[in-house]
């Protein structure tokens, strides 16, 4: 029996870019909001909540991005060189948000400069990765094995739509983690911003699914086309579903409620994009099929990632339950 | 815009820019993590409190250091895409699996258990704590060995066949992994790592010893340096000179740069000083002994050495910058080895810790580590140019389809960044090593007449630190 390895692989890439989105959105969400939280001390509390996880969190844009030039270097050299400002403005602002964990430790004269670094990396890095999405779901042209695009190309009205919607979207993760790890006022105005941030990401999400369809044929055929409609009719189903546990859980004064259903959100939606996508990595040029590696490639790193990531799995799950419950805001990390 | 500059250009001073800033914090990092997970070890083995205060200084100057590490190596993995991208198409199938193990076996470990390492002794008690900087320490050497493994498999390429469409497609990944300069390369890089975080502690021993040379924690962390500096800087010049040998077996062209030799000569000497020039091909102003560059070489006096005239001017190194980049590396390892025997010597005589001129001399050779690592690193990189993957694959054919402009923006503002950045960012690393380090609280409230001044006796040692002491 023969293992279709392109497309276990499409699945494990999907996989570590939405855990990437979903664990990193989180603590973007945090930089996110820091303008809304002057205050030191809950600045303080906010950073030290994500401070022992962040690092693997973003572990995973490393596996999205390597594992992306294992197996499939064709897509990888084509989308890189497509989304270039976008990805390089992604970077320098993960290097702002990255060192801001220490740095604001290091000096009291300067941590407002790095709060500044934390707050306006951290919005870069969500929106240039919302116009990276946008632009890639917009299509890459392709000649031969390389990018003929221009280096302006991923700048379009829809990009920056869903450069925003991404910003809304990590802002209601930050804030539905903030209320999960803290308590207190704090917690109540984490609270009501993730209530502003859930209703505007829902917005967004309706727009951004609104227009999709109706930017190549095949998302068209895909959403409204018979056999595949009736499976996309569940996407919004089920976002009405987690909107409404939502909504349920932060006027409840739920704790993991809202989090769980921020997630969900996060989840449908890329199911969605997938849906769009599929069996194409770059829409409009290339198939998994055709940007895959060799076989040889396929198999050696799949050995690994079926024996490594169920253990990586179980490890980052053992860091974040010794960090489990509230942060107690005397428990200083430095 | 960009005088002029192409793309190819722009795009490898941002390489070699970019992965400069990187390579310095790694180096510092995989060093560190050994040394704290030593330091963990000893404390636990001892029940002396103050390696636990010692691992609690340098735990901070490592989480500083990691973090710049993180965020600068995220840059070099998307990097190979934005800018290489007709290099990540033809080698991404070989190079992108070796790293898909680095992150799948190395980062996920360093970062899974980096935060209990830095915040979590309490909570998780002060054996898992220890697990977890084991964890992160065998995570930075993983994941040495990953990427060595890679940029070693494009220097000596092994174990590969091209496809009609232009790729290298793995046909044997032991032989891929384990390519012909990797074991040295490893043995050498990772020593050097060592090496570096062993001069840069010991540089901080000595600047607190001539402050106080009683403080406890200063004596402890300088004699550990210079025992390190002692030991391994010999092992290291071993692992060099094979390492060399390697180079010679498989990269000639590479050693004619380095010893600036143009001309292929029988009893060829070393030139110890010179200026190479490319144009004259002529060493000028080269200061020479006479047939030790064969001796070094090939181990016989009359021994050939092969100069760059074998190869066309086309697929020769230049070889300015790997000629003066070795002998500074070269330079350096001496003056290490110096440091590390004079150590011995006053070890031996009992005046470790009271000759000032040793500490100032290992104040000054702090950096020399970081220098030595990078210039090394310059010596192998510029080395094997004009290639990106050694005698396959051209820098000038690895390029992306980018435009200059965007390439030259993109270097001007991971200029800006980085100076400013990681230039703070060395700043509190400083301010961090000039703290003194402290002896406990609670010694001093039990033992109120071993003041600071008195030499700490034997008693101290045995003393166990309560759990909750910080």
């Amino acid at each position: 029996m023969a293992i279709d390895l392109a497309f276990v692989w499409a699945g494990i890439i999907a996989f570590s870019v939405l855990a990437y989105v979903v664990l990193d959105g989180f603590d973007l969400g945090i930089g996110i909001l820091f303008p809304l939280f002057p205050e030191k001390h809950d600045r303080d509390v906010m950073t030290n909540s994500i401070a022992p996880v962040w690092d693997g969190n973003e572990t995973w844009l490393v596996l999205g991005g390597g594992g992306l030039m294992a197996v499939f270097p064709l897509a990888y050299a084509t989308i890189m060189p497509a989304l270039y400002m976008p990805i390089i403005a992604m970077l320098l602002g993960l290097i702002f948000r990255g060192v801001a964990f220490e740095f604001r430790w290091r000096t009291e004269r300067w941590r407002p400069v790095w709060d500044v670094g934390f707050a306006a990396g951290s919005t870069l890095a969500a929106f240039t990765q919302g116009i990276a999405l946008g632009a890639l779901v917009q299509g890459i042209s392709v000649t031969g094995r390389q990018y003929s695009g221009g280096w302006w190309d991923w700048l379009t009205p829809f990009s920056v739509l869903t450069g925003v919607a991404v910003v809304f979207g990590y802002a209601l993760l930050g804030a539905c983690w903030l209320n999960l790890k803290t308590s207190g006022p704090l917690q109540a105005k984490a609270r009501r911003h993730a209530m502003i941030a859930g209703v505007a990401t829902l917005i967004m999400i309706g727009i951004v699914s609104l227009w999709t369809p109706f930017i190549r044929e095949i998302y068209f055929a895909r959403w409204f086309g018979w056999p595949t409609a009736f499976f996309s009719a569940f996407v919004p189903l089920l976002l009405a579903v987690c909107a409404f546990a939502l909504w349920h859980g932060l006027t409840t004064g739920k704790n993991l409620q809202p989090f769980l259903a921020a997630l969900g959100l996060f989840v449908l939606s890329f199911a969605g994009i997938g849906i769009s996508f599929y069996p194409y990595i770059v829409p409009g040029a290339l198939t998994i099929y055709e940007a895959a590696a060799p076989d040889s490639s396929l198999s050696f790193l799949l050995v690994g990632a079926v024996v490594l990531v169920p253990i990586i799995l179980a490890y980052t799950g053992y860091a974040y339950w010794v960090f489990r419950g509230k942060i107690d805001p005397e428990e200083g990390y430095h | 815009m960009f005088m002029g500059m192409s793309a190819e250009i722009l795009a490898r001073l941002q390489f070699a820019f970019t992965i400069s800033f990187h390579f310095i914090f790694p180096a510092f990092s995989i060093g560190t993590a050994a040394f704290l997970a030593y330091l963990n070890f000893l404390y636990l083995w001892k029940k002396d409190g103050a390696y636990l205060r010692l691992f609690d200084y340098w735990k901070t100057i490592f989480a500083v250091t990691f973090g710049m590490g993180v965020v600068s190596g995220i840059v070099i993995s998307y990097q190979f895409g934005t800018n290489w991208a007709t290099f990540s198409d033809k080698a991404g199938a070989v190079i992108g699996p070796l790293m898909g193990y680095e992150v799948l076996t190395a980062f996920f470990l360093e970062a899974g258990f980096l935060g209990i390492m830095l915040f979590g002794r309490k909570r998780v008690g002060d054996r898992l704590h220890f697990f977890a900087t084991l964890m992160v320490a065998l995570g930075t050497l993983v994941s040495a060995t990953w990427i060595i493994s890679a940029n070693s498999w494009m220097q000596t390429p092994a174990g590969y066949t091209i496809a009609e469409n232009g790729q290298y497609v793995p046909a044997d990944w032991w032989a891929i992994i384990f390519n012909p300069s990797f074991p040295y390369r490893l043995v050498h890089t990772v020593l050097a790592a060592f090496l570096t975080t062993a001069f840069a502690v010991g540089a901080v021993g000595a600047y607190h010893l001539l402050a106080d040379r009683t403080n406890r924690q200063a004596r402890i962390m300088f004699s550990m340096a210079m025992w390190m500096a002692a030991l391994v800087t010999p092992l290291q010049i071993v692992a060099g000179d094979a390492h060399g040998l390697n180079t010679l077996e498989h990269q000639p062209a590479k050693i004619a740069a380095m010893e600036g030799h143009y001309e292929t000569q029988s009893g060829a000497p070393l030139i110890l000083f010179g200026i190479p020039n490319d144009e004259t091909e002529t060493t000028d102003f080269a200061i020479e002994i006479p047939k030790l560059g064969s001796l070094i070489l090939t181990h016989d006096p009359e021994g050939e050495i092969k100069g760059l005239k074998e190869w066309a001017k086309t697929d020769r190194p230049p070889a300015l910058i790997p000629f003066i980049t070795f002998r500074v590396m070269v330079g350096l390892g001496f003056l290490m080895l110096c440091l590390g025997l004079w150590s011995l010597w006053l070890r031996w005589r009992g005046r470790l810790y009271d000759n000032v001129w040793l500490h100032r001399a290992a104040i000054l050779m702090g950096p020399s580590g970081f220098v030595a690592v990078l210039a090394g690193w310059y010596t192998t990189e510029v080395g094997r140019q004009p290639y990106t993957i050694y005698g396959l694959l051209r820098t000038s054919d690895s390029l992306s389809n980018v435009d200059a402009p965007a390439v030259g923006t993109s270097l001007i503002a991971f200029i800006i960044v980085y100076f400013v950045v990681f230039g703070a960012g060395v700043f509190y690393l400083l301010r961090l090593m000039r703290r003194t380090p402290q002896t406990d609280d609670h010694e001093l409230e039990k033992a109120p007449n071993r003041a600071a001044g008195i030499t700490p006796g034997p008693a101290q040692s045995s003393r166990m630190e309560p759990k909750n002491g910080h």
